[in-house]
């Protein structure tokens, strides 16, 4: 039955990475990305129940962790053109 | 008997969190428009993968792994759909209208908010 899982996990994966090679807007992509990272972490879990060997679930959270942190990233960099650092017109010489 | 009833309800956990998000997928592939194609990828988020990691949490018994399950999908049913909200707003705010249908004579000028 993980098998089932294994192979649905990865025909949906092939279907968002369609989305983001023609994805006509920038949000398209982010949104196939973010749900690209999303089905990663599952993989990963249902991988290593496949295998016998449920510790990459410790894989899996890291993932998830670093899937959010990275789509809000991307989706401040693109509305405020920076990552936190001051403007180049604050910045001291 | 319990093992055959957990088994059963574990097929039908993961078999069902598999439709979900190969149906989420397929949504996000074929919807018309970017706002519509969001709705479908926020599926995955909390239906698809809440079901699957609910299946692999009866599978693995009441265990460390069990915890672990819980958490990433404590996280997962957070982050998910607030991952889709700012996708959202961020659209919005960058101008990206929705596809609306042609109505000009309910939709006058100047009434888009």
């Amino acid at each position: 039955m993980f098998l089932v899982a294994a192979v649905a996990l990865l025909i949906a994966m092939a279907l968002a990475l369609i989305r983001l090679f023609i994805g006509p807007s920038l949000y398209d992509r982010v949104l196939a990305v973010n749900v690209f990272g999303t089905k990663t972490v599952l993989l990963i879990g249902v991988v290593g129940f496949l295998t016998g060997r449920p510790d990459w679930l410790d894989i899996s959270l890291l993932y998830a962790l670093i899937n959010f942190i990275g789509t809000l990233a991307i989706l401040k960099f693109f509305r405020y053109r920076r990552l936190g650092d001051r403007p180049p017109s604050e910045q001291r010489p | 008997m319990i093992g055959t009833a957990a088994d059963i309800a574990s097929w039908l956990f993961i078999v069902s969190g598999s439709a979900g998000i190969v149906i989420s997928a397929l949504g996000l592939l074929r919807l018309p428009d970017f706002y519509t194609r969001l709705h479908a990828g926020g599926v995955t988020d909390t239906f698809g993968a809440e079901l699957l990691i609910i299946g692999l949490a009866i599978q693995s018994g009441v265990s460390l792994i069990t915890a672990k399950l819980l958490i990433i999908g404590l996280f997962l049913f957070f982050t998910g759909p607030t991952a889709t909200h700012a996708t959202a707003n961020a659209a919005w705010v960058a101008g990206l209208k929705p596809r609306l249908a042609e109505r000009p004579d309910e939709r006058p000028d100047g009434d888009n908010p």
